[in-house]
């Protein structure tokens, strides 16, 4: 990814899980605002990137630095305090609550701001429509968007999504396009994917991790326009996704 | 069938249900009475478990050790009624409920700040590891128990009762337990707090989205760890409180109290479902009405009625009747 201006940057992280090392000195740029994208196969050591970022899994070595912090051996609330927001792969909902006791959670002080509320109604107008209903009655596809609202709430430097596509239909994919492009006028966003086409139409850089190592950074779209790279990189073909 | 059930209370209903059931056994002048002192019983288990589930619940801690502040806190509340003899026996009752109230804010204080310290030094460092808990929080209870050995003696100590909660109410020719019937209000009023703090407020908030989901309440930029210091201390005082009652209650006390009264406690907790006041509170009802009215019914039968209950139950629903987390 750019070397310039960078919001985030990892540099040579190694994360153990137990006996086993899944990242093997994983380097990183994220630039500031847009969509950047980490695709790999399923595996490849995404998921554990990003906890790694937040802290949830400690990085063993190497050094994780966003905006001049380093965070490499934060606490996960301290990272998040500095603006980090982070949706996990299962979108981490607060089944027993409400959307609303699930937004309210997520802003600093307990109340909203009317004109983000409104902006996130916009957005996502099923969260109006949930507000005082609990979490675990959404449907998959509304889970998600209320964990990504849930990020918005409050004005974040970077998002952190971990495949927020998966299981979800076509319409709402689209839907999240939509979204996810007006959240990237404000913010940065990292974003975890397999869906290839998704990846495409909102990244403007990407990296490729395969077995804990990044094998590829660069613009989104000259990947795209290399099928043969593709293939090479992720053994998919944008066919395969159409 | 289901729905219907479902909007007329659903779960809550099975006390109502053990009521209607065992009154066609029991005569209902007897039935009264045993209800009533199976809702005094329950709310004080209430006292002792809630704070126990919430505990589990938050942070996956398995605590052996809670019995120890339901020991202590029957002792220190015997050992400041003992001290207010005075008031506790004498005619006015605004003392002699200033006397109970004191000896309850006494092991009730004492059971947070013992909290506190048991958090810190025992469990802290075994967070976890469940093995760890299981055994330094055992050891910690023995540790315990010996210490009320050393303080109080080994001899039932009588624990003094204030004048105005002695004897009954008479309704008919149903005599109900003046103590029994201000337990049962005392665990109420705890009941409603601890609901309006959990519905109303945002620790409530954060405690309930912690119960679901420890490691999304930090990505979302708050420390559980200090959340989970003060579930701890609240759920300690709570245990002494209970204690106290407890002590009251039962008019005698001895060391080994808090280990007796932890069968039902963890019985509450499985029948409830973890995490859950609701459960907690649903769970310590059916257990004290069963408790009484199998005693009436099948002296024999009274340890072991529980124990069947549980079972019952975790086969119907194998994480309890309302577990914060629904699977």
């Amino acid at each position: 990814m750019s070397a310039g201006g960078s919001a985030l940057r990892l540099d040579d992280v190694h994360t153990d899980l137990g006996q086993h090392r899944i990242l093997h000195g994983v380097s990183l740029d994220v630039p500031e605002g847009g969509v950047h994208v980490l695709l790999g196969r399923n595996g490849a050591g995404k998921t554990t990137t990003l906890r790694t970022i937040m802290g949830l899994w400690r990085a063993r070595s190497g050094a994780i630095v966003f905006r001049h912090h380093d965070i490499t051996a934060m606490a996960t609330p301290d990272i998040a305090r500095l603006g980090i927001a982070y949706v996990p792969e299962n979108m981490g909902i607060f089944g027993g609550l409400t959307v609303e006791e699930n937004m309210r959670l997520a802003s600093n002080d307990g109340s909203f701001d009317k004109g983000r509320l409104d902006r996130i109604f916009a957005l996502f107008p099923a969260m109006q429509k949930f507000w005082d209903k609990p979490a675990h009655a959404l449907s998959g596809g509304q889970k998600q968007m209320l964990a990504i609202s849930r990020a918005i709430i409050e004005r974040r430097d970077l998002i952190l999504i971990d495949e927020p596509t998966k299981g979800l239909a076509p319409s709402i994919i689209r839907a999240m396009i939509d979204a996810f492009r007006e959240i990237a006028k404000e913010t940065t966003i990292l974003l975890v994917e397999q869906n290839f086409l998704f990846a495409r139409s909102l990244g403007a850089t990407v990296a490729v991790i395969d077995d804990g190592r990044i094998v590829h950074t660069g613009p989104m779209a000259e990947l795209a326009a290399d099928e043969a790279l593709q293939t090479r990189l992720l053994s998919l073909s944008l066919e395969a996704h159409q | 069938m289901k729905t219907t059930l479902a909007r007329l209370g659903g779960v809550y209903l099975l006390p109502v249900a053990i009521g209607i059931f065992t009154l066609f056994l029991i005569p209902t002048s007897t039935w009264l009475t045993l209800t009533i002192a199976g809702l005094a019983m329950g709310m004080m288990i209430f006292l002792m478990a809630s704070g126990l589930s919430l505990i589990f619940g938050l942070m996956d801690v398995l605590n052996f050790g809670h019995s120890a502040f339901v020991s202590f806190g029957a002792f220190i509340a015997a050992s400041v009624l003992a001290a207010l003899s005075s008031w506790v026996s004498g005619g006015s009752a605004a003392l002699n409920i200033a006397a109970l109230l004191l000896a309850v804010a006494a092991a009730t204080t004492f059971g947070a700040a013992a909290g506190w310290f048991f958090e810190r030094v025992v469990v802290k460092p075994v967070y976890k590891d469940h093995l760890r808990q299981i055994l330094v929080t055992m050891g910690a209870l023995i540790v315990a128990e010996q210490l009320i050995l050393a303080i109080w003696g080994g001899v039932p100590i009588a624990v003094p009762r204030p004048a105005v909660l002695e004897g009954s109410i008479l309704i008919g020719n149903v005599a109900i337990e003046t103590y029994r019937v201000f337990a049962f209000l005392l665990g109420l009023a705890v009941y409603v707090a601890m609901y309006l703090v959990l519905r109303r407020t945002r620790i409530g908030l954060l405690i309930r989205a912690g119960v679901e989901n420890r490691e999304m309440v930090e990505a979302l930029g708050f420390r559980i760890d200090r959340l989970f210091i003060g579930v701890f201390m609240a759920g300690s005082a709570l245990a002494a409180m209970g204690g106290a009652m407890w002590a009251g209650y039962q008019a005698l006390i001895t060391p080994t109290l808090g280990a007796e009264m932890m069968i039902l406690v963890f019985i509450v907790v499985i029948i409830g479902g973890l995490g859950s006041i609701e459960g907690s509170l649903l769970g310590a009802i059916m257990v004290g009405l069963t408790a009484n009215y199998v005693a009436f019914l099948m002296p024999k039968m009274a340890l072991a009625s529980n124990m069947i209950l549980m079972m019952a139950i975790l086969l119907w629903r194998p994480y309890g009747l309302k577990p914060a987390v629904q699977k």
